[in-house]
């Protein structure tokens, strides 16, 4: 099964790695780990999600193993797409087959539009719309802006991205 | 130190004004504008000439001209200020080079010249011993060049973004802001005498690309041109784009960005968070410089005007006195 956890941990060298060590214990497979910086951090610890495949029965193994590690299980959930990005785009998009443009990101299977606000203010003009793409993690997330991105070039709209600071 | 200017435009009167008003020892013995010059090696009365310009339209001789200046007057540095050609660099280049030749410094605000023939200027600067600065450039009265060639010296620099065009700025607030088209905001802008009558070079991305090339050439390990730059304007946003970014608290900006570790040289519209520090007002220009010592660093200032941009000549100036000072005993 896919479970999808957000912790809290200590923010210390160290603690990460400790969190993680009993997902391997119970035979577990990380699949992302996620720390987005507009987490709001409460004092000196850190909130860290993360998204893991492992065998039906062991959830509980690995809660109690993970309590034992003094990491708090803020929430446990079955969402698996953890990473988000909103975008602008600009054109002729209903035109050009919304419905299509939307469903090249989702047949990913990586990446899902969860939601599309969408202006139209008249038929000639063109639509602008606002695009929250989810994904498992910045990896995925930068492949499906580059199928949107091919998208945009072939259906002559335009692409607004978020600016993002390096790392 | 003795100067001569080329160009009486909007920068170059700036220039004469504040050397006017404030005693800073530099001497102006020669200026041209675009069709007369005037030589004079004993100085020349800056009241004088700004009088003449407004009174005749001309500021001198109409048998002489810039390049007259550039190779027949006493002058320790050019101060170049004359409109930029971005395609060939024309003929400001021709008066710079000729200039170096002469063992002279440069001083500039023409962006033509140096994002197009930026590794020629600098290698023929070198091999004469002068500098060539231009400061003027780039971000208007914001020292982003003082910033990175002194206070980072030593740092790596890991990324810029910059709001550099702030005619672009204008339209995206008033767009924001009142709900105004793209069109109305033009309009105004044009009102405002913030845009030209052909906008283009603003609105398509083509102005702060020029500056993103500038800038990238101090950092980039080879030479940048234009051409290198991914470039998406500004001309196909929409008020209602801008209203749905305010509803997650963002909004849309025209991001100059270079990255040199991924090879990213673009210039587009973006979102940014509100709170963001290069999402600045009006036609306000603002430079995000990332370096491996100093962390991240935001300059914000004003991005053109006569006094603005001649606040950028002047630092330039007086660094080169500074720094040869003694080094020409007729002048020092």
């Amino acid at each position: 099964m896919q479970v999808s956890m957000k912790l809290e941990i200590k923010d210390a060298p160290g603690q990460l790695v400790a969190a993680l060590k009993p997902i391997s214990e119970v035979g577990g497979n990380i699949i992302a780990v996620i720390h987005q910086r507009d987490d709001k951090q409460r004092g000196k610890m850190l909130s860290v999600q993360i998204v893991l495949e492992l065998p039906d029965h062991r959830l509980k193994d690995l809660t109690r193993l993970l309590r034992e590690q003094g990491v708090n299980i803020q929430r446990i959930g079955h969402e698996r797409l953890l990473y988000e990005k909103a975008v602008m785009m600009i054109g002729h998009l209903i035109h050009t087959d919304l419905g299509d443009t939307v469903d090249r990101i989702d047949r990913t299977g990586f990446a899902e539009v969860t939601e599309l606000n969408i202006s139209m203010p008249a038929i000639t003009e063109v639509s602008s719309a606002r695009l929250l793409i989810k994904s498992v993690n910045r990896e995925d997330m930068e492949q499906a802006m580059d199928i949107l991105r091919r998208v945009a070039k072939e259906k002559d709209f335009l692409l607004v991205e978020p600016l993002e600071e390096i790392e | 130190m003795k100067v001569a200017i080329l160009g009486m435009g909007s920068v170059g009167r700036g220039v004469l004004r504040m050397l006017g008003e404030k005693d800073l020892g530099i001497e102006v013995t020669a200026v041209a504008d675009s069709g007369s010059a005037l030589i004079d090696k004993k100085g020349i009365s800056i009241p004088e000439i700004l009088k003449a310009k407004e009174m005749k339209g001309s500021c001198g001789d109409r048998s002489l001209g810039a390049i007259d200046v550039v190779s027949a007057a006493d002058y320790d540095v050019l101060v170049e200020v004359t409109p930029t050609n971005a395609i060939t660099g024309e003929p400001a280049l021709t008066h710079m080079l000729a200039a170096i030749d002469r063992g002279h410094h440069v001083v500039t605000s023409n962006k033509g010249p140096i994002s197009r023939e930026f590794s020629l200027l600098m290698s023929r600067a070198s091999e004469k011993g002068v500098c060539v600065r231009y400061e003027a450039t780039v971000g208007g009265a914001i020292p982003i060049m003082h910033t990175l060639d002194q206070g980072l010296a030593g740092n790596r620099i890991l990324a810029i973004f910059g709001v550099l065009n702030g005619t672009c700025n204008f339209i995206l607030t008033r767009m924001a802001d009142e709900g105004l088209t793209y069109e109305q905001a033009l309009l105004e802008a044009r009102e405002m005498g913030y845009a030209e009558a052909d906008p283009t070079y603003d609105v398509k991305g083509i102005d702060p690309a020029i500056k993103l090339v500038i800038l990238a050439n101090k950092f980039w390990k080879e030479t940048v041109r234009l051409e290198d730059v991914d470039i998406t304007g500004i001309d196909k946003l929409t008020n209602n784009a801008l209203r749905l970014a305010e509803e997650q608290h963002c909004t849309i900006r025209l991001i100059a960005e270079a990255i040199p570790d991924r090879g990213i040289l673009r210039v587009a519209p973006r979102l940014l968070p509100l709170s963001h520090p290069l999402v600045v007002e009006g036609t306000l220009n603002a430079i995000t410089i990332e370096t491996d010592m100093a962390g991240e660093i935001t300059l914000i200032g004003k991005g053109a005007g006569s006094v603005e941009t001649a606040s950028a000549i002047l630092g330039d100036l007086l660094y080169i006195r500074d720094i040869h000072e003694g080094s020409h005993p007729e002048t020092a």
